[in-house]
């Protein structure tokens, strides 16, 4: 075989691999979007499940999502920006910043099952924080510290060091700096991190199992004093997530009508991270343009 | 005189901006100190509840790593309790490496397209796609493989459709973006003036893919598959979901059987904290984060022989 000949059936394969693969993961989007859509209605999106009956929703579980969600990232955000200046700002080049490096990657490369465990171990079972929210939340944390540390490091990476040595230069301190003139100039590209890391942590399922919980007690949303059992702001109540329903309706579930119910809550978690995307996108490119002349 | 005590004084003094300085410092430094004492913590509790099965249960650590019947609710003729962790070692290692070898041909393929045969198409169709992808959460996944690919398993290979092939589909569409778009970076890190020189030679487009590109891209590549079979390894409900539980040792692969994530997961809350049942799971999950150490460490020593070349 010639080479000429060895190429164009080589570049033919290529493409039809690209294709194939195109096409698999499109099939894969389709299936989730085109077998969820017909569930979703406002009855789904808002009235509690039934565990026995068929017509139940996912209201409780979709609003756990969004509060374990807002816990979790209130939580690591200021440590993660913490390490992320210290490490890119301060941190000089040497044995004690490479192993704190190195345990980062570590914490980033544990399966979040282990995470989840750790979680268990510790918050539910050695500090009597039981199956609750605030177990969940700190689990999600820890999943959530290394990729968000990481991604607002890229993010003052990319602020060019004409910026650190003008502020210098005007006699700024590095923290000032770092805070007054850094971080602004990086706000859009964090908040892209940010967001995306979000998306992570809302389809995040195994280390909520045994931290978060696998149950969803009645809620009063009419009740909004944190301290009330049944209010949807108590931190100690046990919160089974969008994520955990469709595992656990998927090995466990009794009800009729399980297929269709983690159809629907499939699309949902789907179309939330491609609004997550999208708008870490949008908010990205906006914020950027407010924030600097550009 | 008193006036001059006083100015030095207040000279000597640190100023705002400096406390402001120091205080940035520490606060900044122990951010960075709780995540290096969380990954300390996660080790040092599972690895001390890990052991325990060897410790207070005496359990053989051979005996654990290679028999083969898990029933740690029976004992067996000579009074040991059955712990054998093998098909679950199997059962993970086996998934894993199945479906790093079905996907690392159609992720490095389709990197290879979107980067150097057609860039543009690449970039306004299969990136977006891929980066989208990566961020489907696994029980979206699990949940199409028990819709899909289970009733597809079933209708072809009898059975009951649950078992190592199901979950090797599954992970394998579940890692693909992640290879595909960690190998499409690192052959955008080879220069472009390599492939210049390669064609400037003579090259058709294949060989200068094949024997110039690939090859200078490979420390890379190799830390994306391996990137790859961690985040296989360490999947748990998606394969939980698809392997139907049976801690059997795997005879065939559409036979069900399970991996070491599967067994944590329905375990661990059916047992009683300090219980036998309970160290022997906990020592799985130990043998589950020392793999992860060890795929880390892989990659770290792909990593540095990349840098030497």
């Amino acid at each position: 075989m010639t080479s000429k000949k060895q190429n164009q059936l080589a570049i033919g394969a290529l493409y039809g691999i690209a294709g194939l693969v195109v096409l698999i993961l499109l099939a894969l989007l389709g299936y989730i979007l085109v077998s969820g859509m017909p569930k979703l209605s406002w009855h789904f999106l808002t009235s509690p499940a039934k565990a026995f009956l068929s017509g139940g929703g996912v209201g409780i579980q979709l609003f756990n999502s969004f509060y374990l969600l807002i816990l979790a990232m209130l939580i690591s955000f200021p440590i993660a920006l913490g390490a992320a200046i210290y490490l890119y700002e301060y941190a000089k080049d040497n044995w004690v910043t490479a192993t704190i490096r190195t345990a980062i990657e570590i914490l980033s490369s544990l399966p979040s099952v282990v995470v989840g465990l750790f979680g268990f171990l510790f918050f539910v079972v050695k500090l009597r924080l039981g199956f609750s929210i605030l177990s969940g939340a700190f689990a999600l944390t820890f999943f959530n510290l290394p990729l968000l540390t990481r991604s607002i490091e890229d993010s003052l990476r990319t602020i060019s060091d004409v910026q650190r040595e003008g502020g210098l230069a005007l006699g700024l301190s590095r923290w000032e700096t770092v805070t007054r003139v850094i971080l602004p100039a990086a706000v859009p590209s964090i908040l892209t991190g940010v967001i995306l890391s979000a998306g992570r942590v809302f389809g995040e399922a195994a280390a909520l199992i045994y931290t978060a919980g696998q149950s969803a007690p009645a809620l009063n949303f009419a009740d909004w004093n944190p301290f009330n059992i049944s209010s949807p702001l108590n931190p100690m109540r046990p919160a089974e997530t969008l994520a955990v329903h469709i595992w656990k309706i998927n090995s466990e579930g009794i009800m009729p009508d399980a297929k269709a119910i983690s159809s629907g809550s499939s699309a949902v978690l789907v179309l939330a991270i491609l609004l997550f995307n999208f708008a870490a996108r949008y908010l990205g490119k906006r914020l950027y343009k407010r924030l600097t002349s550009a | 005189m008193k006036a001059t005590q006083q100015l030095e004084q207040q000279l000597k003094r640190r100023s705002k901006a400096a406390k402001l300085e120091i205080w940035g410092r520490v606060v900044s430094f122990s951010a960075l100190l709780l995540i290096v004492a969380v990954v300390v913590a996660i080790i040092g509790f599972v690895a001390s509840k890990g052991i325990a099965t060897f410790t207070s249960n005496h359990v053989n650590l051979w005996d654990f790593l290679t028999g083969k019947q898990w029933n740690p609710n029976i004992t067996d003729a000579n009074g040991k309790p059955e712990v054998g962790a093998l098909p679950m070692i199997v059962g993970s290692f086996l998934i894993t490496i199945l479906s790093a070898l079905v996907a690392t041909p159609f992720a490095i393929g389709t990197a290879v397209f979107m980067n150097e045969i057609s860039p543009n198409k690449g970039a306004k169709i299969l990136q977006p796609v891929t980066e989208l992808l990566v961020g489907i959460p696994s029980v979206v996944y699990g949940f199409i493989g028990l819709s899909v690919v289970v009733p597809v398993t079933r209708a072809i290979f009898g059975g009951s459709g649950f078992g190592i092939l199901s979950g090797t589909c599954v992970l394998f569409v579940m890692i693909l973006p992640t290879v595909t778009s960690m190998s499409a970076d690192a052959l955008k890190s080879v220069p472009r003036y390599y492939r210049e020189a390669s064609l400037a030679l003579g090259a058709t487009q294949w060989q200068t893919i094949y024997k110039v590109v690939l090859r200078a891209a490979t420390p890379g590549l190799m830390t994306a598959v391996v990137f790859g079979m961690a985040r296989a390894f360490g999947e748990a409900l998606a394969v939980q979901m698809v392997i139907g539980n049976a801690a059997l040792m795997p005879n065939s692969l559409v036979s069900p059987s399970s991996t070491l994530t599967s067994v944590l997961t329905t375990g661990i809350g059916n047992t009683v904290m300090g219980s036998l049942q309970n160290n022997a799971l906990w020592s799985l999950a130990l043998v589950l984060l020392l793999m992860s150490l060890i795929f880390n460490l892989i990659i770290r020593l792909i990593g540095r022989k990349g840098r030497l070349q």
